[in-house]
């Protein structure tokens, strides 16, 4: 297949509609789990990252199995474009026994360690220092991997993000700090909780490079984490990504939106839905037909719906299960 | 007999371990030429390079949490908190992350790292820099928590922690790192959750935790001259803790008095107390349980209130001569 979408990371068309695919997974696991909630089938709560697709998979895409990420409380898509499968995810938010924490976790603490995937987390701003221990591991090891540290950038108002960068820095670790700014920490617009106007300016504090970029768009997403990821390699150092985006859904299950105007959600579905905008791309690149990304959609409903059959068949854990896992023997 | 110090035990250990295991690492303030904040590093920087003993800027959450992400990915990082007050700017990393992390990932995960502070009073740095918070890390599930009170457990004790695969709270108190005691050349082991009878006895058993050891024991000596037998028991490890050594020996004495230097109210010598009660040492008691624990109030500056605000040997010996009036 050709490469008819230029980049700076050299992806084939056949790599966009992988992440195109992803990015579908990542809609419709997101939307079913919606549902599941809203029908009693799961319990405790989620965060949905509908509408932020392209940042996770543009980015994951970059990753090799051996690299390592770190996630947040929003992590659903992180943890599908780090390959995690959908079926043990949905059993983790079933609770079974057969789910990727099994059925200790649920939807905040995904992890996967053998996809590299070093777990999502509740509280916000931890996985800075996480991911800075986990590079300083490939540093020390002499280690070929990258970690991608995504965050939310409410996070950028914890200490945990500002003590991590400044240690990233001075022992120039191979991490890439990647913020989703979604706009809004639960119901507190970053505009009103911070005074620049870009949240990668904080990078310059910490003699790091930041950018920032829209995070609707798959070709940006891609290009910033490469070059991001290519200088980690190369011993150069950490970069701050700060992608802008959108959360289309509340912060939680419970969130009615009181904070936000019904119109600049619609302004932001209408106009910068990831979804649409690299199908739009994908089709005007010659890549894709509407027909093609219908039966893409449809496929990976499909996929979603085994991985609900998948959760549903999965055993409980044994009342033992409580007490098993507290200490490492 | 090879006389070292408790600073140059826990020294040993950390200097063979880094000799013995290459995923061994130091990280933390000030641990590099300045050989930490009581020396403890003194000379690794030297002999294993600034790669493996990383000093830190003073960020005790990066600390922690480097520590926790290097200890998921294959490290096996043995980072110091300078006073062990600083593990309130710590806390998120060791309590909702390493402790947590095994069981919230269905044991697909695991966090072997330890966390070596210096705890304590004594030193008059006041309420910032001087409390004893051990109990607080007791309480968390998925941490063990160590609390030597001699040099030989403090290198035994440190090299179990440092092979254990779970996160260590490894509590040093600054007035011990001074004693002197009997250290053998080379690694050696002390398992977690076997206490040490320090001293043994007949007529009342002191449980008894870090520097309050050797308080207990001074006070085994006074008793022993006004014919009172006291066993003193070192749980030694909080987490695990070896509730049989206390229970068999309360049944053998039936007076039972525990002594820490952390505040009292909602102190680990409760916890010891209800264990007690709740076994059949129970009904071995010839008097009810005490308590000794510090003061509720911040850690005084003055000297002489900073030793009002903990058990001095005088308030133990009253205890045990209560103890024996019933």
């Amino acid at each position: 297949m050709g490469q008819s979408i230029q980049n700076k990371a050299g992806l084939t068309d056949q790599d966009f509609l992988n992440i195109y695919q992803k990015m579908w997974d990542i809609r419709l696991f997101d939307e079913k789990v919606e549902t599941l909630f809203l029908a009693g089938k799961i319990h405790g709560t989620t965060h949905l990252s509908i509408g932020q697709e392209a940042t996770a998979a543009g980015s994951g895409y970059l990753l090799r199995p051996t690299d390592w990420i770190t996630s947040t409380h929003r992590g659903h898509g992180h943890s599908i474009a780090k390959n995690t499968e959908m079926n043990q995810m949905m059993a983790e938010l079933f609770g079974r026994e057969n789910g990727t924490n099994n059925g200790k976790g649920g939807s905040m603490h995904i992890a996967d360690l053998d996809k590299g995937n070093l777990g999502s987390n509740g509280i916000v701003g931890a996985g800075y220092p996480i991911a800075v221990g986990a590079a300083l591991s490939s540093q020390m090891q002499g280690k070929d991997q990258v970690t991608i540290c995504y965050a939310g950038d409410g996070s950028t108002n914890e200490g945990s993000f500002h003590e991590a960068l400044n240690l990233a820095s001075i022992w120039q670790l191979p991490v890439v700090f990647f913020i989703e700014n979604n706009q809004y920490g639960m119901s507190s617009s970053i505009k009103e909780m911070v005074n620049i106007p870009h949240l990668s300016e904080r990078g310059a504090a910490y003699g790091i490079e930041g950018v920032t970029i829209d995070g609707n768009d798959i070709v940006a997403v891609v290009d910033a984490t490469y070059q991001a990821i290519e200088k980690a390699k190369k011993g150069r150092g950490p970069t701050l990504i700060e992608a802008k985006t959108y959360r289309f859904k509340g912060h939680s299950k419970s969130d009615q939106r009181i904070y936000r105007t019904r119109e600049e959600e619609l302004h932001w579905e209408t106009n910068h839905d990831p979804l649409q905008l690299t199908e739009k791309l994908l089709i005007q690149a010659g890549i894709l037909t509407k027909e093609a990304s219908q039966q893409i959609e449809a496929n990976r409903k499909e996929a979603v719906e085994q991985a609900v059959i998948f959760a549903e068949a999965g055993t409980l854990p044994a009342a033992s299960a409580l007490y098993e896992n507290v200490y490492v023997d | 007999m090879r006389e070292r110090t408790y600073l140059e035990a826990v020294n040993e250990a950390l200097d063979e371990a880094l000799a013995e295991d290459e995923s061994v690492f130091l990280l933390g303030e000030d641990i590099g030429v300045y050989g930490g904040g009581f020396g403890a590093t003194k000379g690794l920087i030297e002999k294993y390079g600034n790669k493996r003993v990383r000093a830190t800027p003073i960020s005790e959450s990066a600390i922690a949490g480097a520590a926790v992400g290097a200890a998921m990915t294959g490290m096996r990082p043995i980072f110091e908190l300078q006073f062990s007050d600083f593990i309130t700017i710590a806390l998120d990393q060791i309590v909702n992350q390493a402790a947590k992390i095994h069981y919230m990932y269905g044991g697909k995960a695991s966090v072997p790292l330890v966390m070596r502070t210096a705890g304590g009073s004594g030193t008059g740095a006041a309420a910032q820099h001087s409390q004893s918070l051990e109990n607080w890390t007791a309480h968390i599930p998925g941490l063990k928590v160590v609390q030597p009170s001699t040099p030989y457990d403090a290198k035994g004790l440190l090299h179990t922690a440092i092979e254990d695969q779970n996160p260590v709270m490894f509590y040093e108190h600054k007035l011990c790192y001074k004693m002197t005691g009997d250290v053998p050349a080379g690694k050696y082991t002390i398992p977690f959750g076997v206490a040490d009878i320090k001293q043994t006895g007949t007529d009342v058993t002191i449980v008894a935790t870090g520097i309050m050891v050797h308080k207990a024991l001074k006070v085994a000596e006074q008793a022993q001259e006004a014919g009172i037998s006291v066993e003193v028991i070192d749980p030694r490890t909080l987490v695990p803790l070896d509730i049989e050594t206390i229970i068999t020996s309360v049944k053998k004495t039936g007076r039972l008095l525990v002594v820490h230097e952390a505040v009292k109210r909602s102190g680990f010598g409760g916890e010891v107390a209800s264990l007690v009660a709740e076994s059949d040492g129970f009904y071995a008691l010839k008097a009810p349980i005490k308590r000794l624990g510090g003061e509720a109030v911040p850690m005084p500056y003055q000297p002489q209130l900073e030793q009002n605000a903990i058990p001095q040997v005088s308030n133990i010996y009253e205890a045990v001569l209560s103890l024996m009036k019933q």
